[in-house]
């Protein structure tokens, strides 16, 4: 990239995709391409024996209670609406509280203040403390029966920081509330066990897992799905369909209205096989000791800010970070010169930027294909940064 | 000289650290928002239009360099100048940066007899993703020009 090998360092955006991947979705396309749950010929129950079988891999990857309690769609954000729409909006009325917290990412706010304004339910925020940790300070006085959500971010994109799942899940069962776990960064970089998790939703991407775009999760308790409407209807979501009224297949049918991405779920399949055969403990250990690396050469660079946790074995390895006077938007201008792609912006995460207040960050987030190397390059290419902008003169 | 350096010349940096023209114009005037919803970047321009002359010109924003150097610059270029000329003005830039088709207005053997300092942006041009940064500010100008004629 720009004559010098690419280091790429936006892997919380979406990540590279190992040949697995690719060989899997080519070899659906090339051998069992065909609608899923539909024809009476061989090719089709192949095509649905592949989708099904992705679906058993994702729930073994998370340890599901089986199949049934993963739903496939189009990514994390999906996911979340479908929650907001087919829990929520059925579910909530004026008066009774969603909360979230100042990290989330827009995927997990915009659905909910959606459902706001239907339903005039109240979305509370926990904040961030000095530390970059979420602020549970508040959170015993917040707790009483209008609290029927409490919905976070795992890890956030921007600052690393680990939602406080333990402790916000007694929280919310204290009260009688839902939990719902934006797991898209969370999912791809560490062991996940929902049933150790005991919320009672997590959400997910496959892009960002080395999976295909276009599929993702949502995992939900057995009694919730149940309870659950869809947000969507067409074909493949039903069992019988009248004039004025319809009756829903089972559970998860019910939540995949349409023809799936089926190639795509195969993808997560397969990435789901290569994640498992790295074995999710070395995929953490490693970004672990990347983060570590990171943070410790970052805070040799004059006049650099990082904003997030500091201990690499409790944060997520998603690092923003401000350089001196020098706009985002620059700084990755100038690293993509040397090769190194970098994310600079809001990152979707708007209230939290504010909260921070800047206006904007770079970003540099990790996963299992990077190297130290890679980090040494950034550290580089900052400081040229530096030096393009006239401060070291 | 690198491209890198091209582009972040000692007076884009100068006009970024030191943007002239900040604030805002009390009493009537025309005001105008732009907006690079998929950046953040901000501008927003006060004209006091007098005559047919912009007689005064006050802008706020926040953004990268390339943005919000531009948008200083471009308040040095149309103080003084009637409408029609700073909306040749808008034009000449936006070809010198090949944001609308026609010939490179510049003089090679002349730089910076044309547009002055905001020649020293054409180095944004091997940057083809940062060229709507260097144009926020000329939009917000159009849109201005266009609602002083409403
Ligand atoms: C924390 C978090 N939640 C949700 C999303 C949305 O994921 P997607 O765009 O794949 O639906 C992202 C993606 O950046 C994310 O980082």
């Amino acid at each position: 990239m720009n004559g010098h090998p690419l280091a790429y360092l936006d892997s919380a955006a979406t990540t590279q995709k190992p040949i697995q991947v690719l060989d899997a979705v080519d070899d659906f396309y090339r051998t069992k391409n065909s609608n899923v749950h539909r024809g009476a010929y061989a090719l089709s129950a192949e095509a649905t024996d592949a989708y099904e079988g992705a679906r058993a891999k994702v729930a073994s990857f998370i340890n599901a209670g089986g199949p049934d309690e993963v739903v496939f769609s189009r990514g994390a954000t999906t996911s979340l609406n479908h929650i907001a729409y087919g829990w929520g909006l059925n579910r909530l009325s004026e008066g009774d509280r969603v909360v979230l917290t100042i990290m989330e990412h827009h995927a997990n706010v915009v659905p909910w203040q959606l459902v706001a304004r239907h339903t005039g339910i109240e979305l509370v925020y926990l904040t961030l403390d000095d530390h970059y940790e979420v602020d549970l300070s508040g959170l015993a006085d917040l707790l009483d029966e209008r609290v029927k959500v409490i919905a976070f971010s795992g890890m956030s994109n921007v600052t690393g920081t680990l939602g406080p799942a333990r402790t916000l899940v007694e929280a919310a069962r204290s009260v009688g509330a839902l939990v719902v776990v934006d797991g898209a960064q969370l999912v791809p970089h560490a062991p996940m066990d929902v049933q150790d998790l005991d919320a009672d939703f997590l959400v997910f991407s496959g892009h960002k897992m080395l999976g295909p775009t276009g599929i993702g999760a949502m995992w939900g308790k057995p009694e919730r799905l149940e309870e659950m409407e869809p947000a969507e209807g067409g074909g493949e979501m039903i069992a019988d369909v009248g004039l004025y009224e319809s009756r829903w297949a089972p559970v998860p049918h019910k939540f995949e209205a349409g023809t799936p991405p089926i190639a795509q779920a195969v993808g997560l399949g397969a990435a789901v096989d290569y994640l498992q055969k790295v074995g999710m403990e070395a995929v953490r250990d490693h970004e672990h000791e990347i983060t570590g690396y990171a943070l410790k050469r970052l805070a040799d660079v004059p006049d650099l800010t990082v904003y997030g946790p500091t201990d690499p074995t409790h944060r997520g390895g998603a690092v923003s970070f401000s350089l001196a006077d020098i706009h985002a938007h620059d700084i990755a201008t100038v690293l993509d010169e040397h090769g190194i792609a970098v994310r600079a912006g809001h990152h979707c995460a708007k209230p939290l930027l504010r909260h921070l207040h800047v206006p904007a960050t770079a970003r540099a987030s990790f996963y299992l294909y990077n190297t130290l190397d890679e980090v040494d390059r950034l550290i580089d290419g900052l400081l040229d940064a530096r030096r393009v902008f006239g401060l070291d003169a | 000289m690198s491209a890198l350096d091209e582009l972040y010349r000692q007076v884009i940096l100068d006009h970024y650290r030191s943007p002239r023209h900040r604030g805002a114009l009390k009493g009537p005037h025309i005001h105008a928002e732009g907006l690079n919803p998929s950046c953040g970047d901000e501008f927003s321009i006060d004209l006091l239009i007098d005559d047919g002359v912009i007689v005064d010109v006050a802008t706020q924003g926040q953004g990268c360099s390339i943005s919000q150097a531009s948008g200083s610059m471009m308040t040095e270029a149309i103080i003084g100048r009637t409408l029609e000329e700073a909306r040749a003005l808008a034009d000449t830039f936006k070809r010198m940066m090949g944001i609308e088709e026609g010939e490179n207005p510049l003089d090679p053997e002349k730089p910076g007899a044309v547009l002055g300092d905001l020649e020293a942006l054409q180095g944004v041009k091997k940057f083809p993703v940062r060229i709507k940064c260097a144009d926020l500010p000329w939009t917000t100008l159009s849109d201005a020009l266009d609602r002083s004629e409403s």
